[in-house]
């Protein structure tokens, strides 16, 4: 029996991902937006509170106005929020107290990006180069894979993961990709293929890596008593929960404890569930380093156990765990704050029964997870069938 | 035109703004000198350098003379360089671990490339200064056997 909710996503929907030439930012947002409008039975005048999150091709400080503008909307409540790949999460949560609160009947979460083809791969990986601090971590020539490449030798030096454990993660994702006809990567993969790709970042090779991708996502969350028109079934929002321990990697508390363990246990405790119950998990999969880590943070697997029962099957359907089960950031899609989204959308789906070849049966209980920067900011959700 | 040396290549690597806050640190490594922020209420030294101590939020703060050694925390062996360091590829960088308990960011300079064989987390290392341009000087961190 589910606990008394009060907010459920009513409305979920992804534009196709990969590359998209002639494709814009806002023209991605404005499609998303569209089309989880039309799955949660809504117009757009019925809106009345808007999340967006942020843009690396048409970056502006105040995106949820530029939006609101473009798509012709003029909602009583709007914010942008930026907290890396935990943003898709963070707007959920924070849809989830507007609505609970009584300010929103109806909360349009969107993000989208085109970083494929809107900016050159150089200019996207400089960009999020600059997550490093500028003084004391930036001329040190750090990257992304690099700043995770560090916690992926700590982990492995104190846990004893092995690189074929990280692989293990890669190729789950690219297996339920498969399975996916809107998935980007549409090629298998096993361990040998990850363990000889392209060294990016030592330990880290080129399938530890996440995609670059155009897409966007969006969501609509309701209030209990607005949801009761809904289309479909309700994807209720049980239980959330955030912690964030620093942002640069040179003041994280512990390289190999972060802050998904306590924001997971708020969420599983405001839902009154354990991780056991969950059915399936949609977990931020940056890297192979950054699922591997929170699987076992989380509560899902004990220390060091994720890599092995993963390369036994765990992760995938029918496993104790399906995880990820539209491919992830690895093998899906990601573009931006709209990738954190790809694993909510999934999540109701899911929920739903309307997953298709990758349905997990009898799905009830989902668990969604964003982090962003480096492992710094966490946000976790408990959904379950309304 | 012959005669004259070539020009010293201009370095490309993305270099430190010191603030009011960091000065001391990155006057010290010009001078050859590793500086920590130490908290005079706590008596704990921080990385990196800000206005108050992130322990206790004290403001009371004195810059010391840092031994210089360490150990590596973690380390990753980098082969897609970052925007100034494609001519260093493979390069590790490094969180090392100050004697005096802070932990902050380098690289490590060695003689032979770098391999999971010869660089390892726990492996002792001790501070050398790179003056990367006539203004800027690097901190950087060296094996020790």
């Amino acid at each position: 029996m589910l606990k008394d909710w009060r907010a459920a996503i009513t409305g979920a929907a992804d534009t196709a991902v990969g590359e998209l030439p002639g494709s814009s930012c806002m023209g991605l947002h404005a499609e998303a937006a569209l089309l989880a409008l039309a799955d949660a039975g809504l117009r757009p005048g019925q809106i009345d509170g808007v999340l967006c999150a942020y843009s690396l091709t048409e970056p502006h400080p105040m995106l949820a106005s530029v939006f609101c503008e473009y798509l012709g909307i003029r909602p009583s409540y709007s914010a942008a929020i930026q907290a890396g790949g935990a943003t898709g999460c963070v707007m959920a949560m924070q849809a989830q107290a507007l609505v609970e609160a009584g300010l929103c009947r109806h909360v349009l979460v969107v993000a989208a990006d085109n970083r494929l083809t809107g900016m050159t791969r150089d200019r996207a990986v400089a960009a999020l180069a600059d997550f490093g601090h500028p003084q004391f971590e930036r001329p040190y020539g750090v990257t992304i894979p690099a700043l995770y490449a560090l916690v992926a030798q700590a982990y492995m030096h104190e846990y004893g993961a092995t690189r074929e454990h990280l692989a293990a993660m890669a190729v789950a994702a690219r297996t339920h990709a498969l399975r996916h006809p809107k998935a980007q990567m549409r090629r298998p993969i096993a361990i040998a293929d990850v363990l000889a790709s392209r060294p990016i970042a030592e330990p880290l090779c080129l399938l530890d890596c996440c995609l670059i991708s155009d897409g966007g996502a969006a969501l609509v969350v309701s209030a209990r008593d607005a949801a009761r028109d809904a289309p479909k079934p309700p994807a209720a929002l049980l239980g959330s929960g955030q912690k964030n321990t620093h942002e640069h990697i040179i003041a994280a508390p512990s390289l190999t404890a972060f802050g998904c363990r306590e924001s997971a246990a708020q969420a599983f405790g405001r839902a009154g569930v354990r991780p056991a119950d969950i059915d399936v998990a949609e977990v931020y999969d940056s890297f192979t380093i950054t699922l591997l880590v929170e699987l076992e943070s989380i509560g899902f697997f004990e220390k060091g156990e994720a890599g092995p029962a993963a390369l036994a099957g765990a992760l995938d359907l029918g496993g104790r765990l399906p995880c990820n089960t539209h491919g992830g950031l690895l093998s899906y899609a990601h573009s931006g704050a709209a990738g954190g989204l790809f694993h909510l959308v999934e999540a109701v789906r899911q929920l739903r029964g309307e997953a298709e070849a990758r349905q997990v049966r009898g799905a009830e209980l989902a668990f969604v997870h964003g982090d962003g920067g480096i492992l710094s900011a966490h946000c976790s959700l408990v959904l379950g069938r309304g | 035109m012959t005669g004259n040396p070539a020009p010293a290549a201009a370095y490309k690597g993305p270099l430190p703004r010191a603030t009011p806050e960091t000065q001391p640190f990155w006057d010290g490594a010009k001078a050859h000198k590793l500086m920590l922020p130490w908290c005079e209420d706590c008596g704990q030294a921080h990385f990196y350098p800000r206005a108050l101590c992130p322990h206790c939020h004290s403001v009371r703060l004195a810059w010391r003379q840092a031994s210089g050694r360490g150990k590596v925390h973690t380390f990753v062996i980098n082969h897609k360089a970052a925007r100034g360091f494609e001519d260093k590829v493979p390069y590790v960088i490094a969180v090392i671990e100050l004697e005096e308990g802070p932990r902050m960011m380098s690289n490590l300079v060695m003689d032979e490339t770098p391999t999971p064989e010869n660089v390892h987390v726990e492996m002792p290392v001790a501070v050398v200064f790179d003056d990367v341009t006539p203004e800027v000087t690097l901190p950087k961190f060296r094996p020790v056997r």
